[in-house]
């Protein structure tokens, strides 16, 4: 894979009610937007262990989508704001590691904002592009050094 | 391997959904693909097949479960949220545990926003990579039965509010009907005919105000607003905040002399639209339900100035009461009904029009209560000064809606609303009536008929949006006159039309606090404003949140017929929730394996809904599964890894973070 034509691959958390549907009307209004990320679900993004930002990491993504609803509408009264948190930790820790905190994005989306979700996703994707590939599986001497305990998957 | 040592055995099935996939993702190149790569992860079988979600497709997984003895399901198609269910009992059909199956959305997020095939293909893959990696996890969960309570609260007194609390209670339930006015009515109160059949408003109305106001299952409470909602469906708690009204309701009789006796005038911008008065001690209408006043404390003088109790003084039953509080109500309720419909378009905001400028401009709302028989002018069209009666009306349609600069939506009801208008002018004064009209959008039962009508009436319709109404006249034809610049599009000419009175058709606008509303019941808002329904063809009253119905305007601009058919479609969901006594939720929640917790107390914090006790005794925590709501927050705090969240444990989301990398590990192999 060469430089000049990279394209990231980021992997992107949503909760349930609100980021996850804006993604579904993303989709039902047919808003065209990067491929670049993959989403997962999560019930609230206050369920985001930042185990798992770590984990994307060390398997080869270039950047992470932390996405939930805007303050003051969790459906879980104020759990995102536990994800506001961590994301500020979770930046530091990063950059302490050598990884650009341009590398992680929290994105407050409501289930009516699919215009808002495809467009930050695209100036997401075009930002780590910028940034270019980060190897970190690679530069560490793969995901086995990064992770011990499942060698038998990065095999 | 799973938890169980059970070895996965797991079908794949790629939905084409007619093109909706098949046009932009190579699904058969997909199902073979699985086969072929996610073998080693335990994938039997991989099909694709046109409409997983119809009968047939679903049949297909049933057999396969059985022929192949496969024990977990992934189902590439369109979002969990539209067919997880479908799906969840195809798998227990098939006689698996529902929660064996997982969904990956390679419509809403592939086909339908990506354009390039390769790429989404490829995307498609690593997806239902993801997806396999993460069922292997899976476990069987036993969905969670709670009971519904029989109660329903309504929230709003219009006719959608209306007609679904009185199905309620005539199937034999108790409803607690809210409204924040001092009656129930709602907008329709305030008309007098409604299109086409120009039928009384007010005869089709009040004998159900009185049914809703006397019904036995009926608990109303006016002049109160919803201030809290705890719990979830079947169980939900509401705090009802019912502002003291200054009359003791038992004792009031509703004479209506204190009314009478009230010394202090105000204007009634609420129910008159500004174009009345009432007292400072009122009922909104005489045939309010209920028929009890409510003393206006912002304008009442004894509370202004601390003398008059007038009304006190002639109150035959000693029913005013200067003290009283306000008083909050908590009730249990198992489902909750939004009906809290709309506020009109400030038409202000057109200044071009001139309303708020020129004194004969009207709002229609304004127009309802000039031709409302006990409106403020008795049902006499005339102009602002209150005598004189117009020669010339203009109606202008589209006031702030089909227009970018305010609402880009039509409000639906404008188009027969004017033609009702034109045709009340024609009838009370046979005054000449110019309509200006976008297009004439007449899609209902006998709508059409009225519109024809209406052009035999011999109403002037001028096609073309009005650029201007002006009191500037340039002859002396259109001295003293409001002039209408306006290009009429079918004859190609900008014309100038002088007439008496204009009426602005405005826009219908969600409530100015449908974003509280929506986030005090926690349901969504459109970018508009109108409260999302969970589905917009074949789920309109239902939302997101389970055991929350939506009915009427709250939903979006309508008319009667279609307020009424939601709220009696929100009540027979309620009903049938209600008579099943059970619900079953989603059994994700969240669980502390004792063993594994240090007692740090980190998580007892974190939990929102109270529902993690911290053992003294034992130093452990314990969260109770009826409290816990399953976001999982706790989860990811617990430092010793000692709580499980059921549907999303760390196993689950690390697989899939791995499936979904997969490809790429394998591209950064063969660089």
């Amino acid at each position: 894979m060469s430089d000049n034509n990279f394209e990231p691959t980021i992997i992107g958390f949503t909760c349930n009610w609100c980021s996850y549907r804006a993604a579904d009307m993303a989709g039902t209004a047919r808003m065209k937007y990067a491929p670049n990320v993959r989403l997962i679900r999560l019930m609230c993004s206050g369920r985001l262990d930042p185990t798992f930002v770590f984990k994307a990491f060390a398997n080869g993504a270039d950047a992470v989508l932390i996405s939930g609803c805007h303050p003051g509408d969790c459906h879980y009264v104020d759990q995102n704001y536990k994800a506001l948190r961590r994301f500020h930790l979770m930046k530091r820790v990063l950059s302490q590691m050598g990884i650009e905190p341009e590398r992680i994005k929290l994105l407050w989306a409501s289930a009516a904002e699919g215009a808002i979700f495809a467009s930050e996703v695209s100036k997401f994707v075009d930002q780590v592009r910028e940034l270019g590939p980060l190897n970190w599986n690679k530069q560490n001497g793969g995901i086995a050094a990064a992770e011990p305990a499942k060698e038998e998957v990065a095999a | 391997m799973t938890k169980n040592n059970e070895e996965p055995r797991i079908g794949v099935y790629v939905c084409h959904c007619g093109t909706n996939i098949a046009g932009v993702v190579d699904v058969e190149n997909v199902a073979t693909w699985a086969k072929e790569k996610l073998g080693t992860q335990g994938v039997v079988v991989s099909r694709d097949y046109k409409f997983m979600c119809s009968s047939l497709g679903q049949e297909l997984i049933e057999k396969d479960i059985k022929e192949h003895n496969l024990n977990r399901i992934v189902v590439a198609a369109c979002s969990p949220h539209l067919h997880e269910k479908t799906f969840r009992t195809a798998t227990s059909n098939g006689g698996l545990n529902p929660f064996m199956c997982e969904m990956v959305s390679i419509r809403e997020q592939v086909s339908w926003v990506h354009t390039d095939k390769v790429i989404a293909t490829e995307k498609a893959k690593s997806m239902i990579s993801g997806g396999v990696a993460r069922i292997v996890h899976h476990e069987p969960l036993q969905p969670m039965s709670v009971p519904i309570h029989p109660a329903t609260l309504v929230v709003g007194g219009g006719i959608s509010g209306i007609q679904a609390a009185l199905e309620i209670a005539d199937a034999g339930y108790p409803v607690h009907l809210v409204e924040r006015e001092p009656s129930i009515g709602g907008h329709m109160a305030q008309f007098d005919k409604t299109f086409p059949t120009l039928d009384c408003s007010a005869c089709i109305l009040t004998p159900k105000m009185v049914e809703a106001g006397n019904h036995p299952n009926i608990n109303l409470y006016t002049w109160s607003e919803v201030e809290k909602v705890d719990g979830y469906v079947g169980n939900f708690v509401a705090t009802i905040r019912k502002k003291a009204r200054k009359i003791v309701e038992a004792d009031c009789t509703g004479c209506g002399i204190c009314q009478e006796k009230c010394p202090k005038k105000v204007i009634d911008d609420v129910f008159e639209a500004g174009l009345g008065y009432r007292k400072a001690v009122y009922t909104p209408f005489p045939q309010a339900v209920p028929n009890y006043p409510v003393i206006d404390v912002e304008n009442c003088t004894y509370f202004e100035k601390g003398t008059c109790k007038v009304c006190e003084k002639f109150c035959p039953t000693n029913a005013i009461d200067f003290e009283q509080e306000d008083e909050l109500i908590s009730i249990e309720i198992g489902n909750i009904i939004l009906a809290t419909g709309y506020d009109l378009f400030d038409a202000r905001k057109v200044s071009n029009y001139g309303y708020g400028r020129l004194a004969n401009v009207f709002t229609s709302l304004e127009f309802e209560r000039l031709t409302n028989a006990s409106g403020p002018t008795g049902g006499e069209i005339v102009l602002r000064d209150g005598k004189t009666v117009p020669k010339s009306v203009g109606v202008i349609h589209c006031v702030g809606s089909r227009d970018k600069n305010y609402n880009e939506y039509c409000s639906s009801i404008c188009c027969m609303q004017s033609l009702k208008f034109a045709h009340l002018v024609h009838e009370r004064s046979g005054a000449e009536v110019y309509n200006f009209y976008i297009d004439i959008r007449t899609p209902g039962k006998g709508y059409d008929e009225f519109y024809l009508r209406l052009v035999e009436e011999g109403t002037n319709f001028i096609r073309g949006k009005v650029a201007e109404v002006s009191d500037t006249a340039r002859n002396s034809e259109e001295e003293g006159k409001l002039i209408v610049q306006v290009e009429d599009t079918l004859v190609g000419k900008q014309r100038r039309i002088p007439v008496d009175m204009i009426v602005l058709s405005a826009a219908l606008e969600p409530r100015a606090d449908a974003k509280e509303v929506g986030k005090l019941f926690g349901i969504s808002c459109s970018a508009n404003g109108w409260l999302i329904e969970r589905h917009p063809k074949l789920d309109p009253v239902a939302t997101m949140t389970e055991g929350i119905y939506i009915a009427g305007c709250a939903q979006g601009p309508k008319d009667i017929p279609s307020s009424v058919a939601q709220g009696a479609a929100a009540a027979a969901r309620v009903i049938g929730k209600i008579q099943k006594k059970e619900i079953e939720l989603e059994p994700i929640r969240a669980s502390v394996i004792e063993e594994k917790c240090s007692g740090c107390r980190i998580c007892n914090n974190l939990c929102p809904f109270n529902a993690i006790l911290f053992h003294e005794d034992r130093m452990v925590s314990e969260i109770n599964p009826a409290l816990c709501q399953g976001c999982g927050t706790c989860v990811a705090a617990c430092p010793a890894g000692a709580i499980i969240g059921t549907g999303f444990s760390n196993e689950q989301v690390l697989s899939q973070i791995e499936g979904l990398l997969m490809l790429n590990i394998e591209a950064a192999a063969t660089d």
